[in-house]
């Protein structure tokens, strides 16, 4: 198998035994990106001249005998481009801030932890315009494509991560999830994603999108890795406030040491939420049969299925699109072209002008769409029947969820109701983009944990994922039955066959990098 | 719930986004029809329920009072659209 095929683990193995080095690692994954990146287009911002430096000074530790205490040591891991990582722009996606590298004190912790953790950064992965979106779609620079099928999307928004992890361009990655983003690209592109609890992982250094919504968290070529990721990005941070000061857990040791999926999954309580398999959800009928069936694998397994009830699931679209963009429109008011980023100003405007023509100019049009919506939910007269009446149910359906996880240890359902749908398909028509979500969103409203897990292929060959939920600070329970699922099944170890650009292409390519 | 133009523009104002004619007739379909689906919540009865705004059990977290370094002018300067003098420079606030 190729260098860049490997898991995590499967490379930190082959560097302890001395059989590879990061920088054979590193290179093998550069020269992959030279060859499917100009298909693919999962990156905004590539540093391959500081990810083979990152990679000497991994190996230089490794040899000094200096590996203790850095699990991630020489391993090329990809960032989504909303978190700050020194030296390099974080553009969001955006043209507002198309300019912007953020100053040094602003580098996320998360990334902070993978690099003492010994991780090498490549660079910058692809996104809806400030994590706004369902396929990459709504970049503002281009539209990453699905390496299954490259005329389809690849999920968003963190669609450059689980990209650029399925096709051999990052050993992992860091997405970020606030109504889904980091679950259902990982389920459109046959990769793992984990969106963590709220307040599991540091939102420090994470430009905000929906702050009581927004989590970072990994996308991995299996659940160890993920688990191994987690560990390394989860714990308190004093620079978050809303970041638990609670212990983390040894979540890859937890997996690591279960003999085999039978006990992992042995007297489990899985939950089947009825709500999510009615037809009139638009589920594709490949993608409930896929879901079904993994069910049906980790009853084999010896989890105990019974059906939960959600009954306000269907509220949860309606809710999510009325506090994300509420949030949203607060957090985006500080883009005015003053300390940073874009601004458009002609010779004469008054500051205020100045605000309209920047913000006008310098955000796409889902952004503006979101801003527009959130700003009319929280403005005067119809806070009460919009903001307040959405948090109220907000309240419900985490109550729904505490209700289930009462009788049940997790819960198993599909991550989006469809495969990968082609690009341009849904642009114009929003509110049929945002239903891509519909299983997600439940999720970050309920501050909960949930995990894809590739579960099988549709007709197409494109493939589905299992999502499994568990309660806040439940990511063990998360990791260990989709763990146990993973073994049992194949469905992970399938790679998309990208065609691989041609010499004079792959030329080009290497002058953009 | 339709939103009229007038009201279109006034969210407009309140975010201070220059739109379009183009824009304001999209935003004004596409926010009427969101707003529409929107309108499913109201048949929820929510008289006794709280608003969740967090998640999380914490309240007021504090921390110690204890001085540490600010960012260095030069980083607060570097991505500035302008600046002059060590300020921002920016449009003019009064005529």
């Amino acid at each position: 198998m190729a260098l860049y095929d490997l898991t995590i683990h499967e490379s930190l193995d082959l560097m302890r035994r001395g059989e590879a080095t990061s920088v054979e690692l590193t290179q093998a994954v550069l020269d992959r990106i030279v060859q499917v990146e100009n298909s693919v287009q999962a990156y905004l911002t590539l540093a391959p001249e500081w990810a083979l430096e990152q990679a000497r000074e991994a190996d230089a530790r490794r040899a000094r005998g200096d590996g203790e205490g850095a699990p991630l040591l020489g391993v090329p891991l990809a960032i989504k481009d909303v978190l700050c990582v020194e030296g390099l722009p974080c553009t969001c996606g955006s043209r507002i801030l198309e300019e912007f590298v953020p100053p040094p004190s602003a580098s996320a912790t998360a990334v902070e932890r993978l690099r003492a953790a010994g991780a090498v950064i490549l660079g910058k992965t692809n996104t809806d315009e400030f994590a706004m979106g369902s396929s990459t779609e709504n970049s503002a620079y281009f539209t990453t494509h699905n390496p299954w099928d490259l005329e389809r999307v690849p999920g968003g928004s963190s669609g450059g991560s689980a990209a650029a992890v399925a096709s051999g361009m990052a050993l992992g990655a860091l997405g970020t999830d606030t109504g889904g983003s980091i679950r259902q690209p990982a389920s459109f592109c046959g990769v793992v994603g984990l969106k963590p609890s709220y307040g599991r992982v540091s939102r420090y250094g994470l430009v905000a999108f929906a702050s009581s919504l927004d989590q970072i968290g990994p996308l991995a070529r299996d659940v160890r890795d993920a688990a191994l990721l987690l560990g390394v990005i989860a714990g308190h941070d004093p620079r978050d406030s809303t970041c638990m000061p609670l212990a983390v857990p040894d979540y890859a040791s937890v997996l690591a040491g279960a003999p085999d999926a039978q006990n992992e999954l042995s007297g489990m309580r899985i939950g089947v939420p009825r709500e999510y398999f009615i037809p009139a959800q638009g589920v594709q009928p490949q993608v409930a049969e896929a879901v079904r069936a993994a069910i049906e694998v980790m009853r084999e397994l010896g989890a105990q299925v019974r059906e939960v009830s959600l009954p306000h699931a269907d509220y949860g679209l309606p809710v999510y699109y009325l506090i994300a963009p509420a949030e949203a429109s607060a957090n985006l008011a500080r883009y005015d072209g003053v300390r940073y980023g874009l601004r458009v100003a002609e010779r004469g405007d008054g500051v205020w002008e100045t605000f309209r023509q920047t913000r006008g100019a310098g955000f796409g049009s889902e952004v503006k769409r979101r801003i527009m919506l959130g700003t009319y939910a929280l403005s005067a007269g119809y806070y009460d029947a919009y903001y307040v009446k959405a948090q109220q149910v907000r309240t419900l359906i985490k109550g729904d969820f505490d209700a289930a996880f009462q009788d049940v240890d997790v819960i198993a359902c599909p991550v989006a109701p469809t495969t990968a749908f082609k690009i341009g398909e849904k642009t114009d028509d929003p509110l049929r983009m945002y239903l891509s979500d519909v299983f997600t969103f439940g999720c970050n409203l309920a501050g909960i944990c949930g995990i894809s897990v590739p579960c099988g292929f549709d007709g197409a060959g494109l493939p589905i994922g299992l999502q499994i939920m568990g309660p806040a600070f439940g990511e063990e329970a998360v990791l260990r039955a989709a763990h146990a699922y993973e073994q049992a099944t194949e469905w992970h170890t399938r790679k998309p066959d990208i065609p691989v650009t041609s010499e004079a292409e792959e030329d080009a390519a290497k002058d953009l990098t | 719930m339709r939103l009229t133009l007038a009201q279109v523009e006034h969210i407009a104002e309140l975010a201070k986004l220059a739109l379009s004619d183009d824009e304001k007739a999209r935003y004004q379909e596409q926010l009427s029809a969101i707003l529409e689906y929107a309108e499913r919540l109201q048949a929820v009865d929510t008289s006794a329920i709280p608003p969740t705004a967090t998640v999380l059990p914490l309240r007021n977290v504090m921390r110690a009072d204890e001085s540490r370094d600010s960012m260095s002018r030069e980083d607060v300067l570097a991505n500035a659209p302008q600046a002059e003098a060590d300020c921002f420079r920016v449009q003019a606030v009064l005529d």
